[in-house]
């Protein structure tokens, strides 16, 4: 662990600022040449705008002025888009190293963050019931000899936790407070008058706008940390495995610039960890996937509840990409899982234990019990890499 | 309204996940008074006074000794002893968070936290800053369950005090001392210092503005002359003596100023230290002081002004008992006013970084560096600007950058702790019958667990006590 932290340290990458924008970053580490990355959205991402169904009838009057104009998005094919924000998301595209997949979601059916992303984390069916993460039973089958994880976070997040050692590296800088959690501060004292003119004042003498720390800076932190994670992946020795948390994903108000600057971060971060690679990008496989999908309906206040199905990602040079999968419910009010959500059509648990199986040459069936079928039958998903 | 989030909140130092709220508050508070412990074992662990003494005064005494042929040896030599001082200092500082994280009587380590800041020394003077932790554990942690003259006396003799307020070395003008200097060097006048003559009645007994006179002021001051400290204070005009290193209080006969002294029109004709020791008792026994603790007490109980009635009963329960403080802390428990729950109390950095730590159920504080953290909320330990110690009204604490300082810190916390703690199910622990549905709204929707964690430690709720 020594050899690692030295080249930790060496990496220079991690100035104090890496720390103030919210993704954090865990390895694993493996005698492999492949590396998967897993980039997890707490918050509860918007698939619905993220990968666009354009071409479905009832999109547009259902997210009204919070619809995303096909015109100004990245056409992937006859139905769904890409938000414009993720430019280089969108050329993995075009070069095939990109996959989408819409309307998948985790077995959980309630809407508490908390909840969702235990159990996307575990990959167990409910809340708290299996005590380790899926990622570490994933070190757990990499073949012999460097079997260990590494999580370069202040704690180790439940999917790496597990039975495989884990080493973590905390920041020591304190982090200036997230944009999630300045704006909720902000509701919970918009009805305590002396806190709320206190905190209305501090974030008006920082200059800290209603969405947080500039653009900018924010988008500096995304590319650090994936140019980061490139550094760990890209050692000889190094970790094979990396977990990357991102939060600020939950949009209940004034969505439509969040989510913007949301996949802006996210973009960066992707793109810095491609070019950080190099040529190792084609051996390199990314889930990016969040904990549920937000409601199909705008609602009064710009932006989306909590809801049922989101989109996720396959990304890198060993993806077959070019291709957006899933069966896509549609989203007439009969189409809707109780009359307001995305229905999943996908499991994200078989679009996980398949990328990982694939992604390391594992036996799928194997590969699926171990990780995410304990409990229930998990059919790993084919076909999702190069062959 | 609910008396159990009361009784842990604004009496106690904020509720621990493992522990239950108390079924009878009251009987919970008052138990708590069988149990004090005056020497709780992270105190215990700390240097007395006279290792102190020993180490950082002596080794003061020893770089003087040095003489001034190697300017840079002894420069060298100084900044260890100013470096061994801090230490000290903040080897306290951390004691002081262990014994409040792991304490039985949070009521009476909170009673512990009020009168250290009443008699307030002050690490901002070099020469204190190493005897702040010994000065609370010795003159204040022994008497919070006596008498309040008992408190006075040995707050004005322990060396924390005296250094801080220059009494140590305070020479009556015809003291003996006096006599000897002049007749070596005429010029030369030796010093009558009124320093904590002025502080006892302005602050310590009386109050402000309470009817003494400058003159009351330089009376006292020079009754006060001879009490002084087995440590060499610098620039001491008193040759060594063989007790310099014990740390402990002496009376020097040749610093005392002769003769009787008229004080609040009362004559103290006590020969030497017993003159001061009077006056002092009279103090602690005269209604402008029982009425100045009350004030002080109720206000930081139970509300920045605090309610007239109430003032009056607990000066009422100072007075008749004698400065017995176990009957006041009765008074206060049985004060309906202090179980209002209207009022809530803004808590200070202190109050709210002990009471987050507990929350998080941290029973010593580890690595966490109290002192920098401390610092960080704008409420260095033992370091408050003045010796009327730390304000303890809202206004001093609710301030726009405190507040992002406390949400900051919150989220670092939180982020330490990670998924490990479910805010969920904390935050009507930590405030039974008191959590507002809205807060706990709040955070039950934070996208992750760390954000519901840090929400809790800054919500409305969490930052009163109440």
């Amino acid at each position: 662990m020594d050899l690692d932290r030295r080249h930790f340290l060496a990496s220079g990458a991690l100035g104090a600022a890496a720390f103030a924008f919210a993704p954090r970053i865990a390895f694993a580490r493996a005698a492999t040449d492949r590396r998967f990355v897993f980039v997890i959205q707490r918050g509860a991402a918007d698939g619905l705008n993220i990968v666009v169904p354009y071409g479905d009838p009832a999109y547009a009057g259902l997210r009204g002025a919070l619809a995303i104009d096909p015109a100004q998005a990245t056409k992937l094919d006859g139905m769904f888009a890409l938000h414009p924000a993720l430019a280089e998301t969108a050329k993995l595209y075009q070069g095939g190293q990109a996959l989408f997949v819409q309307a998948v979601a985790s077995p959980y059916r309630e809407r508490s963050h908390f909840d969702a992303q235990n159990v996307i984390e575990t990959g167990g069916i409910a809340p708290y019931a299996v005590k380790d993460g899926w990622l570490n039973r994933l070190v757990a089958m990499l073949p012999a000899g460097g079997r260990e994880a590494v999580a370069l976070a202040p704690t180790v997040p439940m999917a790496l936790r597990g039975a495989a050692p884990v080493t973590s590296y905390a920041p020591s800088a304190l982090p200036q407070a997230t944009d999630d959690l300045l704006m909720r501060v902000a509701t919970l004292y918009q009805a305590d008058p002396q806190l709320h003119g206190l905190w209305a004042q501090a974030m008006e003498a920082r200059g800290i706008a209603a969405d947080g720390m500039s653009a900018e800076a924010r988008q500096q932190d995304a590319a650090t940390i994936g140019s980061t994670a490139a550094n760990f992946l890209r050692a000889p020795d190094g970790p094979r495995i990396a977990m990357i948390e991102t939060g600020g994903w939950d949009t209940h108000s004034g969505q439509a610039g969040r989510l913007a600057a949301q996949l802006r971060q996210l973009d960066r971060l992707i793109a810095a960890l491609r070019n950080g690679l190099g040529p190792l990008w084609s051996d390199t496989v990314v889930l990016v996937a969040t904990e549920f999908g937000r409601t199909a309906a705008a609602n009064g206040t710009g932006g989306t509840d909590h809801g049922t199905a989101s989109a996720a990602m396959l990304l890198g040079g060993a993806v077959k990409g070019g291709r957006v999968i899933g069966d896509w419910p549609g989203l007439t009010p009969a189409a809707l899982l109780d009359g307001r959500d995305l229905k999943p059509t996908t499991d994200l648990y078989a679009l996980a234990a398949g990328a990982a199986a694939q992604t390391f040459a594992l036996d799928p069936g194997r590969a699926g019990q171990a990780l995410f079928g304990s409990e229930r039958g998990v059919r790993p998903m084919e076909g999702l890499l190069k062959a | 309204m609910s008396a159990p989030s009361i009784a842990l909140n604004r009496f106690g130092l904020g509720a621990r996940p493992d522990e239950g709220a108390p079924a009878d508050p009251k009987r919970w508070l008052l138990d708590q008074f069988d149990r004090y412990d005056p020497r709780p074992a992270p105190i215990a662990a700390q240097p007395d006074s006279a290792a102190v003494a020993k180490d950082y005064g002596g080794g003061l005494a020893a770089v003087r000794r040095m003489g001034k042929d190697d300017e840079e040896a002894r420069r060298a030599a100084r900044q260890a002893v100013v470096r061994d001082g801090r230490e000290t200092y903040r080897a306290a500082v951390n004691a002081r968070a262990d014994a409040a994280l792991a304490t039985a009587t949070p009521f009476l380590e909170r009673m512990v936290h009020f009168w250290a800041n009443h008699f307030a020394v002050s690490a901002d003077k070099q020469i204190a800053a190493p005897f702040a932790g010994a000065f609370e554990a010795e003159a204040i942690r022994p008497h919070v369950m006596g008498r309040f003259s008992d408190m006075l006396l040995a707050v004005e003799r322990h060396p924390g005090m005296q250094l801080f307020l220059d009494q140590a070395r305070s020479a009556g003008p015809n003291s003996r001392l006096a006599e000897r200097a002049a007749e070596r060097n005429p010029e030369r006048k030796l010093g009558l210092n009124e320093n904590l003559a002025r502080e006892i009645l302005e602050l310590h007994t009386l109050g402000a503005r309470t009817g003494y006179s400058q003159a009351d002021v330089t009376e006292f001051a020079k009754a006060m002359t001879g009490w002084s400290v087995a440590v060499r204070p610098p620039g001491a005009m008193a040759p060594a003596q063989a007790d310099d290193a014990t740390g402990g209080f002496v009376f020097r006969p040749a610093f005392h100023e002769p003769g009787a002294r008229t004080i609040l029109g009362r004559s103290y004709a006590q020969p030497g230290e017993e003159q001061a020791r009077a006056v002092l008792l009279d103090l602690a026994a005269a209604p402008a002081t029982a009425k100045h603790i009350a004030t002080k007490l109720a206000r930081h109980f139970v509300a920045d002004d605090p309610p007239p009635a109430l003032v009056a009963r607990l000066s009422a329960a100072f007075t008749k008992s004698d400065g017995d403080l176990p009957t006041v802390y009765r008074a206060l428990i049985e004060a309906p006013e202090a179980w209002d729950a209207s009022a809530a109390k803004f808590k200070t950095p202190w109050d709210w970084l002990i009471s987050a730590f507990r929350a998080m159920g941290r029973r010593e504080a580890g690595n966490a560096q109290i002192l920098p953290l401390s610092n960080q909320l704008g409420q260095p330990v033992w370091r408050p600007g003045s010796p009327a110690g730390w304000d303890d009204v809202a206004a001093s604490w609710a301030a726009p950058d405190a507040l992002v300082r406390r949400v900051e810190l919150a989220q670092r916390f939180a982020t330490t702790a990670g998924d490990r703690i479910d805010a969920r199910a904390l935050a009507p622990k930590l405030l039974p019958g008191t959590l507002a549905k809205a807060t706990a709204e709040q955070i039950a929707r934070a996208e992750s667990a760390p954000t519901a964690l840090a929400l809790l430690l800054v919500s409305p709720d969490f930052l009163r006590r109440a």
